[in-house]
């Protein structure tokens, strides 16, 4: 059997970041994708990201993908893309589909940067062709180039669909309308301004009562909500589009977790069941480390840093780095991270990062 | 219709993979070598890709990224392939789905 | 709330942000506007400015505070910013025009002369404005900064263009 020092399940923001902290240390790694390209959604986000200069702040993030790429390269990680991993088993092997053949890989130290999958929202007309979520339309237009439709219907004021309704507007189809269940547009006001000055009305205690259409989308019902979150009727709005997105948040991918026997806790904050990981980014099963919206849902960035502190974690545990330079190193991440957790949208994030690891002391 | 994006504002003029045939039920469709069999259906204007087995409902591309399985289709004979995850190729025979596309049903 | 009830501003909201010249300032010429009225986690307009005239500090979820005697208005923070919210406001144009510079990121660019509808924070034409520079250099990675000329009472209100020959509205 094929053996591994580390093996990373997920290319993306957080998988790329730990490849390159731990074979920068000397760790042998192994990074497995399903993709035919390594990034994961980074080459969706077309907009500049947040953060200061520390988290390449006012850099775009498909500019942050090729960077990583460059990074994994120059270093030299073992990069396998078209590899599906679809199995961990006892005494950490992982079974492993790479361009249709089979391979069992005994790995010392396994990292899961799966990420999440898109949540979706069931109501009359769900399940007509030109429902999609907001991360297909994001993968449509911005990586393929193709517009799924030219009048657009938005589901949810999240960062996500604000950012979404932007870059649509930018590919060139009109946004009808941004609808939002809550009172209140739940991502940052300036991504909600600048949609909102290009003309997008964003309808806040609103919801989608029905899409129409005869195989696909042809007319989006919407419908205000009361302050129980109950349609008031006679309230209803109806808008000709072909494509209702939905931008109503994230789950964790977390199969392979739960496959590896770790212990799961509920942390709504984070996006639901999570696996309970300690300081260093690992779960209740020794060896097994998770990074990125597997271990909570945030941002890019925030993936990013778990990345890079699970890469230290590891080539710190596979005695490739010692104690107190891992330890500056956390240090150094844990303080950037508090900065990403930081202010009214942060702070929540925060709080329940600290609840889910102490849940691990607990073990 | 087309519905590629040839110019965009942040990420410049479209570089095109090399132009190939495709056939899609039968009917020439011109596509990118290389891309997703969805983005080229999506580029001809075509949403609907398969029908439910029991309800023969329409279905299209939903998430994009390999995961709902929303957008299977019968490529080359063999059906259930997720388009939105299988690269375009000269020649490629893709047909939309019915049911299962195992079953010999081909009324909707 | 209206800011995060329908996405824009009122008048209120605005003026008690740390970002927001007053009003004596604006009178005196070009100066930054900074819409932001968050504690997001952001500081890219601090280290933009060469003068030193945004301040956001050590803790990034600070709102930038502006110290508007120290901004000339050269507008270096406009693309910087990337939530888009910062602009740079000239009150003292001409006897009947203000100008303002706004972030662009839409195809097509105008071009330097055309006249272009004036919106406003809601996305409502508020007048005809006609643009007077674009500036689209390396630095600004494809955030185009627009700067166009509204009548006076327009200067605070216009934040956004549509072009004339854009179908978007009809």
């Amino acid at each position: 059997m094929k053996e591994a020092e580390l093996v990373i399940v997920g290319a993306g923001p957080a998988g790329l970041s730990a490849a390159i902290e731990a074979a920068k240390a000397g760790v042998k790694v192994m990074i497995c994708d399903e993709n035919q390209r390594a990034g994961g959604q980074l080459f969706k986000q077309i907009h500049k990201f947040f953060g200061s200069r520390a988290h390449q702040a006012g850099t775009r993030g498909i500019d942050i993908g090729q960077n990583l790429l460059n990074e994994v390269e120059k270093i030299g990680v073992d990069v396998k893309l078209d590899a599906v991993v679809w199995g961990i088993f006892s005494d950490r092997r992982v079974g492993i589909v790479h361009e249709g053949k089979n391979t069992l890989v005994k790995a010392k130290k396994i990292l899961l940067a799966t990420g999440a999958a898109e949540n979706v929202l069931a109501f009359p007309g769900w399940t007509l062709a030109g429902v999609m979520g907001a991360g297909a339309i994001q993968t449509m237009v911005n990586v393929h180039r193709v517009l799924p439709g030219k009048n657009v219907l938005m589901i949810g004021s999240g960062n996500v669909g604000l950012i979404v309704s932007y870059q649509l507007m930018q590919a060139g189809a009109k946004v009808a309308a941004i609808v939002e269940a809550m009172p209140r547009i739940g991502g940052y006001a300036v991504h909600a301004s600048k949609v909102r000055r290009a003309g997008v009305p964003i309808l806040t205690s609103t919801t989608i009562k029905e899409a129409k259409g005869k195989e696909k989308v042809e007319k989006a019902v919407i419908i205000k909500l009361d302050d129980k979150f109950k349609q008031v009727a006679g309230s209803e709005k109806e808008f000709d589009v072909d494509v209702i997105c939905l931008a109503v948040g994230l789950s964790p991918l977390a199969e392979l977790a739960w496959m590896a026997g770790c212990k799961f806790t509920d942390v709504p904050e984070l996006g639901g069941l999570l696996a309970i990981h300690n300081e260093d980014m690992e779960t209740t099963v020794p060896g097994i480390y998770v990074a990125g919206d597997i271990a909570g849902i945030e941002e890019a960035s925030t993936a990013i840093e778990e990345g890079r502190l699970a890469g230290i974690a590891i080539a710190e545990s596979l005695g490739y780095i010692n104690a107190a330079a891992a330890k500056e190193q956390k240090q150094q991440i844990y303080k950037r991270s508090d900065q990403l957790r930081d202010g009214p949208f942060g702070i929540g994030r925060r709080k329940a990062k600290e609840v889910l690891i102490s849940r691990s002391l607990k073990q | 219709m087309d519905m590629r994006i040839e110019e965009h504002p942040i990420l410049g003029t479209l570089k095109k993979g090399k132009a190939v045939k495709i056939e899609v039920d039968g009917k020439p469709v011109d596509a990118f070598e290389g891309e997703p069999v969805a983005a080229a259906l999506m580029a001809a204007g075509k949403t609907v890709f398969r029908y439910t087995r029991k309800r023969k409902e329409a279905r299209g591309v939903f998430c994009a990224i390999g995961q709902c399985t929303d957008c299977m289709m019968t490529i080359d004979g063999v059906p259930n392939v997720r388009t939105c995850v299988t690269a375009v190729k000269e020649g490629m025979k893709v047909k939309t789905q019915i049911g299962t596309g195992e079953d010999g049903d081909t009324s909707k | 709330m209206t800011l995060i009830k329908d996405g824009f501003f009122d008048a209120d909201e605005l003026k008690i942000l740390p970002g927001v010249p007053s009003e004596e300032r604006l009178k005196k010429g070009p100066v930054v506007v900074i819409e932001c009225a968050q504690q997001i986690p952001c500081n890219p307009c601090e280290e933009a400015c060469l003068k030193g005239a945004i301040e956001i500090g050590e803790s990034i979820v600070n709102l930038p505070k502006l110290n508007a005697d120290m901004c000339s208005g050269c507008g270096l923070c406009v693309a910087a910013c990337p939530g888009q919210a910062i602009f740079v406001v000239d009150m003292a144009y001409s006897q009947t025009e203000a100008t303002v510079q706004l972030p662009y990121e839409f195809l097509p660019c105008p071009k330097e002369g055309e006249v272009v509808a004036g919106l406003n924070r809601a996305g409502e034409k508020v007048c005809d404005a006609k643009v007077l520079k674009v500036l689209a250099p390396k630095k600004f990675d494809r955030t185009a900064v627009i700067k166009i000329a509204v009548p006076k009472n327009l200067g605070m209100i216009v934040r956004n263009i549509q072009l004339k020959n854009s179908d978007k509205e009809d």
